[in-house]
């Protein structure tokens, strides 16, 4: 009986872990549905960027307040896991701060105390959070897209790390031992004081109580990252790796359209040829994108990276003009769609069914892509290194190639340039008039 | 103006020390004509040995590109490299952000390979060699905004040539709450100078020149023919065209220099 909870805490350790395994390989499965990029070249740039934008929050504190708040969040996370370090072990072993022993009570009391002045200020921080979602008024947080579950999830993450916050300080301040030692309790001390009077028992009882729960909602924690925007404290780093190195405004140039306009241009070329062996089966490829399995491996990466922070969209000047596109919600939509597209892999034993819906009309109307000046201030602001213009400009493509469903005015600009090799109806034979005019 | 073409150079057996790319704005846009002008004027003064391809040149099509349209992009950029592999240009200036932009970074991989300036880097190299030196004098004092170009500044990160010349105009520069990496876009990219916007509140030109006026400018300075264009509308809409001028740099430092 005695190692009951033992096996209690082995069970619950491993039940947490390996549900939040599958989901991440589900994850994973529904990343990998994108085309294949490169993204492995010049490495050492990589790097750079996950240390500086990732893990050094260059991105996050341009925006100084939260950006500060944000900084103390997740200082306070990176640390507090020694913290449930010492948990598991001493959970799996059923010893109690098995790290005072060896680490000695100085360097204990300095870890543990610096943990318990981050409790502190990560639960200021979160309730200066929540009012700056649910009172300040900001526009970014009362979009559109924000109703409903985004606008829950922000504020289910924010209670969770207030409790979590508040059950490690009781834990710490109803633990007698370790109060009586007086190492590492600057926070808790002042707590501490709320317990007089409680009998050595139900002071144990409520330590724990709190230890357990604290664990406990670490692990239901961990699981809720998969369905939540709060995803990104993991991906924020592989996002940041195989972020776009070019210059911002390069787009990338479509090989299979290279292929084709310079068959088109090569005045050898024989268009009554047979295709080559091999080559008949081809599909030919769909230029641009309709759909998320067309968008390639990094912008779904992209999608399931998102906070929602909407930095990107009180940046974007077709949404500052009270147009209808907001790049976040690009973003949103594309991980909602590949979420769909992975339950229906799931529940037609591993292939997609037709659903009769697709990312294009479904989610994104082409009026929110039409109203893209491809600025790039959403990618300049994003904190993670997020591309939604990338997945603006691919279905657009689609929508000119495959569907000729631009805007009249833009087709009358193409045909312009096609024809006189101007946007304008002018004659190609007087691009040289303003040298003479004046 | 004498504006030689590469035509021409070559059958003299001449090599110029660098292509100006004009645009199709600065080619058929009488307002962007004028930036034109000013920057060959420019050229003549600081003696360099430049070119056009004149009827040869084609749009970039980069406004083709950015509307999804990317046959028509590759078909534009394929021909205008052949014409410049043809001449065998290395350098190349232009005046126009999107054609530096689509020069720069998208025909490198389809086999054009240039030295590509904005016209503002390039007049700063100009400087820096002691070929063009800009007055103080005539517009001493003037107080100037600068609209960072999209194209230019995020795009690729050209955020201090211009501001340079602007200083040295010896003009008190200004900057709006909203420049560099963070300034907003005059609402002309992305192939939007050609259709109208989408519904909304405002138009984004309009929102941009607000953010200019709050600095109370006597001259917008620009970099790009279509924030030009874009800038000057809004002033326009705002009936400030007597207090405020819109002006390209090139412009700025030719009437400086009293080249106009």
């Amino acid at each position: 009986m005695q190692y009951l909870p033992n096996i209690i805490f082995a069970i619950a350790l491993i039940a947490g872990i390996g549900f939040f395994v599958i989901n991440i390989r589900k994850l994973t499965r529904n990343i990998k549905l994108g085309k294949n990029i490169n993204r492995t070249d010049n490495k050492p740039e990589r790097w750079k960027n996950m240390i500086k934008i990732a893990l050094g929050q260059s991105k996050m504190v341009r925006r100084p307040f939260s950006g500060l708040l944000h900084l103390i969040v997740y200082v306070g996370f990176i640390i507090i896991n020694i913290e449930v370090l010492e948990i598991i072990v001493d959970g799996l072993l059923g010893t109690h701060r098995i790290f005072q022993g060896f680490l000695g009570d100085a360097f204990y009391g300095f870890l543990i105390g610096t943990f318990e002045i981050l409790a502190a200020l990560v639960f200021i921080a979160v309730i200066l959070f929540w009012t700056r979602r649910n009172v300040a008024n900001i526009k970014r947080f009362l979009s559109r897209e924000m109703k409903g579950w985004p606008k829950n999830d922000g504020n289910f993450i924010l209670y969770f790390e207030m409790v979590l916050m508040t059950l490690f300080l009781i834990m710490n301040a109803s633990d007698t031992a370790f109060q009586q030692a007086g190492i590492g309790n600057p926070i808790s001390q002042f707590i501490a004081p709320l317990f007089d009077g409680f009998s050595p028992e139900t002071l144990h009882i409520i330590e724990r109580t709190a230890w357990w729960i604290h664990i406990l909602g670490i692990l239901v924690f961990l699981n809720y990252l998969y369905y939540s925007k709060h995803l990104h404290i993991l991906l924020a780093f592989p996002n940041t790796f195989f972020a776009n190195l070019n210059p911002k405004g390069q787009f990338n140039n479509l090989a299979s359209v290279t292929k084709e306009v310079k068959l088109m241009m090569d005045p050898d070329a024989d268009p009554y040829a047979t295709p080559a062996e091999g080559e008949e089966e081809a599909v030919p490829e769909k230029f641009g994108a309709s759909e998320v399995t067309d968008l390639n491996w990094v912008q779904l990466l992209n999608a399931y990276t998102c906070t929602e922070c909407g930095r990107c969209t009180s940046a974007c000047p077709a949404n500052l003009t009270g147009k209808k596109l907001s790049p976040r919600k690009i973003m949103m939509d594309t991980r909602d769609r590949l979420e769909e597209v992975g339950r229906n892999i799931d529940a037609n034993g591993g292939t997609f069914k037709d659903d009769g819906k697709q990312l294009l009309n479904d989610y994104i109307q082409p009026e929110e892509l039409w109203a893209c000046t491809s600025c790039n201030a959403c990618v300049e602001e994003c904190p993670v290194n997020i591309d939604p213009l990338s997945i603006i400009m691919d279905m657009r493509r689609y929508l000119v190639m495959e569907k000729s469903a631009a805007p009249q005015e833009l087709n009358a600009m193409m045909t312009n340039i096609e024809n006189n090799g101007a946007p304008w109806q002018y004659n190609q034979q007087d691009r040289l008039n303003w040298a003479k005019e004046d | 103006m004498n504006v030689p073409t590469m035509a021409e150079m070559m059958a003299q057996g001449k090599q110029p020390e660098v292509l100006f790319w004009v645009g199709a704005a600065g080619s058929y846009d009488d307002r962007a004509k004028k930036i034109s002008r000013a920057f060959v004027k420019i050229l003549h003064a600081a003696n360099v040995n430049f070119a056009v391809l004149g009827t040869e040149e084609s749009s970039t099509g980069d406004a083709a590109k950015r509307a999804g349209n990317e046959f028509l992009f590759q078909m534009q950029a394929i021909m205008n490299i052949e014409v410049l592999n043809g001449y065998e240009i290395k350098k190349i200036v232009t005046c126009d952000p999107h054609s530096f932009n689509t020069l720069k970074n998208e025909y490198p991989e389809l086999g054009g390979k240039y030295e590509v300036y904005h016209h503002t880097q390039f007049i700063q190299n100009l400087i820096a060699e002691g070929r063009l030196k800009i007055d103080k004098n005539t517009l001493q004092g003037k107080r100037v905004t600068f609209h960072d170009p999209c194209y230019l500044g995020r795009a690729n990160e050209v955020y201090e040539s211009p501001r340079d010349l602007i200083r040295r105009l010896g003009v008190n520069l200004t900057e709006m709450k909203r420049n560099k990496r963070t300034a907003l876009c005059c609402g002309a990219g992305g192939a939007q100078m050609f259709k109208d916007a989408e519904p909304g509140d405002k138009e984004v030109n309009v929102l941009r020149t607000e953010d200019a006026l709050e600095t109370q400018p006597e001259i917008i300075a620009t970099g790009c023919p279509y924030c030009n264009t874009m800038m000057t509308d809004g002033i326009k809409f705002k009936e400030k065209e007597a207090e405020v001028k819109v002006q390209d740099i090139a412009e700025l430092i030719a009437k400086a220099n009293n080249l106009l």
